[in-house]
């Protein structure tokens, strides 16, 4: 089938402002946007610049606006858009080129969470000992690729400073994790003016992820564990 | 820019990681990693860590080492396998205690699961050695690894390529890497440098390997004169997704999944009648080949099934719910009720860089190291794979010798000093990108490299004739030839990726070039490297490793023996 790409296009050697390019694609209903991504890439226009690597959603490299809404070019199938697809790269992070952008100040924030293992008891001669229950309460956040589909769809990151979704999902695999021992020092990171108040529940998040975490459930998990430690 | 580090870690899959875990904090490391560390392809393993924890079931690594060298068709080196599968156990625990979310049993410690070719008691029957949590391990191992490495605080040049690797009067002093970003070309001076860049499945059309895994720090090393071995040794994993080559876990089979043929038949059972669909990988992709060719395909086709639809609904969700999500997300399928398509997807590359069991690059029969300089990880060949790798053994290998090469550097940095760089060192580099930047030729990267793999699958895939890869080196010189009138739209100096992947196809047609030649020259076939026109394994020609190198004269190869320690190779029924 025959698809028409309307993408963002922004090269800071040449243009002032981005602006939008047409580009027609012959394609199976069954590819990813990233085929006919790399499609016009490898041979229609090869000045298209955007991140991509696994193809198949777990590197997170690909995250991008999609007719409107985050997601990951390689997780989703031309039939499910139809015939016209406009993308354009996430909101909320300087536009490096094109469907590139700065990625630093998400990580910055990813790295603010002290997002490791901090456990200063010697460990055992073996493994610590955690029961499938225990391992069960922080497994829907260890998914997280850091793709910032969440974080670059949350209408507040666009307007305000805060440590976004993606910084607390990480956050909370940590938190619940019945090992770790640092909770009070990351529950006063979060607990502050840029921590998890900032959160309005409005579940964009949550739609955006591509690895179907419930993201602003985790975020009021913390909520709730900075209300219960503190009362 | 001229940057000055003990030790530069080039890649930041498990292996670069796990190596700049022992370095962080006791010396100044550098890590340059061509995608953001969290985006490497250590994140796309799925199913285990292999080690003979003996948590579910009775397991000892000496089995885990026989299973290790008889998977590998005995071209393993014995004295790294045993490495391997002593230092697993150990680096698993490690790997915990930093806080990594195995699955657990129910008195809370890690599980284990079957995976093909592990078994008890030297071959009795499958055994539970797989470490994992669900299908995600080698994500987990990859977030545990940056997680702790943040920790340390270790330097990170993020969305820096490779370029050159710099070799002084036979010493290793750095190397030249390119910001993506803005184009500028950095010198990184060091003491030592550790290979970790990964695989090159994008040799071949039908891989399960990420765009990225182009084979760069294997290609410059092959071009700075260093050996490579046995790199004719390449895995196709037998459970790709149809046409595109996304990985279905051998997990699937460890949990009980089987294959099936266009009749429904259960097909390895002619093929391997003790392990069946856990045989080696070499063994069942082949199988699935012979099925096909036999015109027992679905429909006559090139594929066969992969049925998970007999095992309970709860193990698929829970145990297996990335590949869940990739059949119903790629196919519109449920694995939960309906067959799955699937073929051998190009997977990993046993050969490599020769090391030794410390990570030190080796550059001839005698294994000389090259003072300086390691690899780890798949751009490595230790050789612990041998023939054939074992699923689960990759990630053992990355957390093994990436963290057995880390420490040894730290003691190479603590003993010496700074080798003086020579002259301009990055004016190779800069001639190579100045020269895609500007040379005016009528050929498309693009139509080169699908060219590339469609030769080498065809030629350089599961099954090779002599005549075959003849006609596959015929075609590499053709398209060397066409590579040099290459023409690039994109003359931009800021994160040129038409460039990127313009320097990325001249690394594939290198490791093409090794591939090829290494493979027309076994005359047997042993593990991945089936010759139909020598169909028999012969040991008394052919228990070597293969080295290949670029010389003035062209390419040469040599051969060294294959360490032996504790099992004479036997011949390979499973």
């Amino acid at each position: 089938m025959q698809v028409t790409l309307r993408i963002q296009r922004f090269n800071p050697e040449t243009d002032s402002k981005p602006y939008y390019r047409e580009y027609t694609v012959e394609v199976e209903p069954t590819d990813r946007v990233l085929d006919a991504l790399n499609y016009i890439k490898w041979y229609q226009d090869g000045t298209l610049t955007f991140r991509r690597s696994c193809a198949h959603g777990v590197c997170g490299s690909d995250a991008m606006r999609i007719n409107g809404r985050n997601r990951l070019a390689c997780k989703v199938l031309i039939k499910d858009l139809g015939p016209k697809i406009t993308i354009e790269p996430l909101l909320g992070f300087r536009i490096i080129r094109d469907l590139v952008v700065d990625m630093e100040p998400f990580f910055a924030q990813y790295r603010g969470v002290m997002p490791y293992l901090i456990n200063d008891e010697p460990p055992p001669v073996r493994e610590r000992l955690q029961s499938p229950e225990e391992r069960a309460i922080y497994d829907d956040t260890t998914k997280c690729i850091l793709c910032a589909c969440c974080t670059a769809a949350c209408p507040i990151f666009w307007t305000t400073e805060w440590l976004g979704p993606a910084a607390i999902v990480n956050a909370h695999r940590f938190l619940f994790d019945s090992r770790d021992r640092a909770a009070e020092e990351r529950l006063a990171i979060l607990n502050q003016k840029f921590g998890v108040w900032r959160c309005r529940t409005i579940f964009n998040c949550t739609e955006a992820c591509p690895r179907g975490i419930q993201v602003t459930n985790a975020i009021e998990q913390v909520k709730r564990r900075i209300l219960f430690e503190q009362s | 820019m001229y940057h000055r580090f003990d030790a530069v870690i080039v890649g930041a899959g498990g292996a670069g990681l796990m190596a700049a875990a022992q370095l962080a904090g006791q010396c100044n490391v550098a890590v340059i990693s061509k995608l953001y560390p969290v985006r490497s392809h250590t994140g796309a393993a799925q199913g285990g860590i292999a080690a003979a924890l003996g948590n579910v079931e009775e397991d000892h690594w000496i089995w885990h080492m026989f299973d290790t060298v008889k998977g590998g068709d005995y071209l393993v080196d014995q004295d790294a396998a045993e490495v391997l599968a002593r230092e697993a156990i150990d680096a698993i625990i490690e790997l915990e205690h930093w806080g990594f979310p195995f699955n657990r049993t129910p008195d809370g410690r890690i599980d284990q699961r079957r995976f093909g070719g592990h078994t008890r008691n030297f071959g009795e029957g499958p055994v539970r050695r797989a470490c994992y949590a669900a299908d995600r391990t080698g994500h987990m191992i990859l977030q545990t690894l940056y997680q702790t490495a943040l920790k340390k605080q270790v330097t990170f040049f993020d969305e820096f390529m490779m370029l050159d690797l710099l070799l002084t009067d036979g010493v290793c002093t750095g190397v030249v890497a390119m910001d993506i970003e803005t184009g500028e070309l950095h010198i990184f001076h060091a003491k030592a440098v550790l290979l970790a860049t990964g695989g090159f499945g994008r040799v071949y059309k039908v891989t399960s390997n990420a765009l990225a895994a182009t084979g760069d720090g294997v290609a410059i090393a092959f071009r700075r004169g260093i050996p490579l071995e046995d790199m004719e040794f390449y895995q196709f994993h037998p459970t790709g997704i149809y046409k595109m080559g996304i990985l279905l876990s051998e997990a699937c089979r460890g949990e009980g999944g089987i294959l099936r043929n266009g009749l429904g038949e259960r097909f390895m059972e002619r093929y391997a009648p003790t392990l069946l669909d856990l045989a080696p990988r070499d063994m069942v992709s082949r199988a699935i080949y012979q099925e096909i060719r036999a015109g027992r395909g679905v429909d006559g086709k090139d594929y066969v099934w992969l049925d998970l639809t007999h095992l309970p609904p709860e193990v698929i969700e829970t145990k297996l719910p990335d590949i869940t999500d990739f059949v119903r997300t790629y196919l519109g399928l449920d694995p939960v009720k309906d067959l799955i398509p699937i073929q051998p997807t190009a997977h990993y590359a046993m050969g490599g860089i020769p090391t030794d069991v410390d990570g030190r690059v080796t550059i001839d029969e005698q294994n000389t190291p090259i003072p300086g300089l390691y690899a780890a990880g798949e751009c490595a060949c230790v050789s612990v794979h041998g023939a054939n790798r074992l699923g689960t053994n990759s990630l053992v290998d990355l957390v093994v010798f990436g963290r057995r090469a880390g420490r040894h550097m730290l003691t190479f940095v603590q003993e010496n000093d700074f080798h003086p760089l020579s002259k301009e060192p990055d004016y190779r580099a800069r001639a190579e990108v100045e020269w895609i930047l500007e040379n005016e030729g009528t050929e498309r990267v693009a139509t080169l490299r699908a060219e590339l793999q469609e030769a080498m699958m065809t030629d350089a895939g599961v099954f090779r004739t002599g005549d075959g890869l003849k006609r596959l080196q015929q075609k590499l010189g053709e398209l060397r030839t066409r590579y040099s009138q290459i023409r690039i739209d994109d003359k931009c100096r800021t994160f040129n990726m038409e460039l990127v992947e313009a320097i990325e196809l001249g690394f594939l047609l290198d490791c093409a070039e090794a591939i090829a030649a290494s493979a027309l020259a076994r005359e047997e076939s042993r593990g991945a490297h089936y010759r139909e026109d020598f169909p028999a394994r012969d040991d008394a020609n052919w228990l070597k490793h293969t080295l290949i190198a670029r010389t003035s004269g062209g390419l040469q190869l040599s051969y060294k023996p294959v360490v032996i320690t504790r099992f004479e190779p036997k011949e390979r029924v499973y």
